[in-house]
């Protein structure tokens, strides 16, 4: 009696894993090493038109004056920290998931932005920055003369 | 906020179209209270639904931040839904006690030890 080999083999794609390795070396030489690991914190959500970036960042219960935004180029920098609470002496933790201390986190950006017009608002525990494009990255319109 | 009690009714699990997203929380244990801090960012007041019904607390917010417009995603590494978290109570908490505050993504709860639980002091008097 024979088993059928070929059907097991038609589900495997032998050339799968191959393709996942070079998705992933491209993901690190675009400079994408974070959504590699599996992203960073604080989390982000970045959003695109030919004008510029819009950029929300994840960070409940910081101030403010705990956060530092940098932007050179096409690099994004947030640093920041959320404070520490020791418990006192007459203070027990029964459970201790949120995270605190400081952190910090880079990325790349689709393009150039100009630093001198970002914009940052903190509205319910999320960040959102604007980016506009870098007017010197923009691209040009070449218009074609006719004959 | 408006914290609802209806000791009748027991806790059911709502269905929801939106991903259901578990707020971290820490619970501290103070002398006269326990505190309940939990991160839901993205919620707001008008979202937040806390009540206690037979000695469940349940917490639901729903995310109101929304995309931007005229923006194409590029990276999405959080979105949309709701936090949705139960703990069950002991006799310890005076459960009319509770209050809420929202402030900044974080929820505060306060649940206050009733009178019973905190420590008594027995004056002795001398025979």
């Amino acid at each position: 009696m024979w088993f059928d080999d070929t059907r097991l083999f038609r589900q495997m794609d032998p050339w799968r894993e191959v393709r996942r390795l070079q998705h992933d070396i491209g993901q690190v030489l675009e400079g994408n090493l974070g959504s590699l690991l599996g992203g960073g914190y604080p989390p982000m959500n970045v959003f695109r038109n030919d004008e510029g970036l819009t950029v929300d960042v994840e960070v409940p219960g910081v101030s403010p004056e705990d956060l530092d935004v940098s932007v050179h180029r096409r690099t994004l920098t947030i640093k920041g920290q959320r404070a520490t609470e020791e418990p006192a002496e007459n203070e027990l933790f029964h459970r201790r998931e949120r995270g605190t201390g400081s952190f910090v986190r880079t990325v790349e950006l689709p393009y150039d932005v100009d630093s001198d017009k970002v914009s940052a608002s903190y509205r319910y525990g999320i960040l959102r920055l604007e980016l506009p494009r870098a007017e010197a990255d923009k691209p040009r319109k070449i218009t074609v003369k006719g004959a | 906020m408006k914290i609802q009690g209806s000791p009748e009714t027991a806790p059911t699990e709502r269905t929801s179209e939106q991903p259901v997203l578990t707020p971290l929380v820490d619970i501290i244990e103070r002398e006269t209270a326990l505190y309940l801090v939990a991160d839901m960012p993205g919620v707001d007041e008008s979202t937040l639904d806390i009540r206690v019904e037979r000695n469940v607390l349940s917490l639901t917010g729903r995310v109101v931040t929304s995309a931007p417009e005229g923006r194409e995603p590029l990276r999405t590494e959080f979105g949309g839904g709701e936090y949705a978290r139960s703990f069950t109570l002991s006799n310890e908490i005076d459960q009319t006690g509770i209050e809420a505050t929202l402030r900044d993504g974080v929820l505060h709860l306060t649940l206050p030890k009733a009178k019973e639980a905190k420590p008594r002091r027995i004056e002795v008097k001398a025979g």
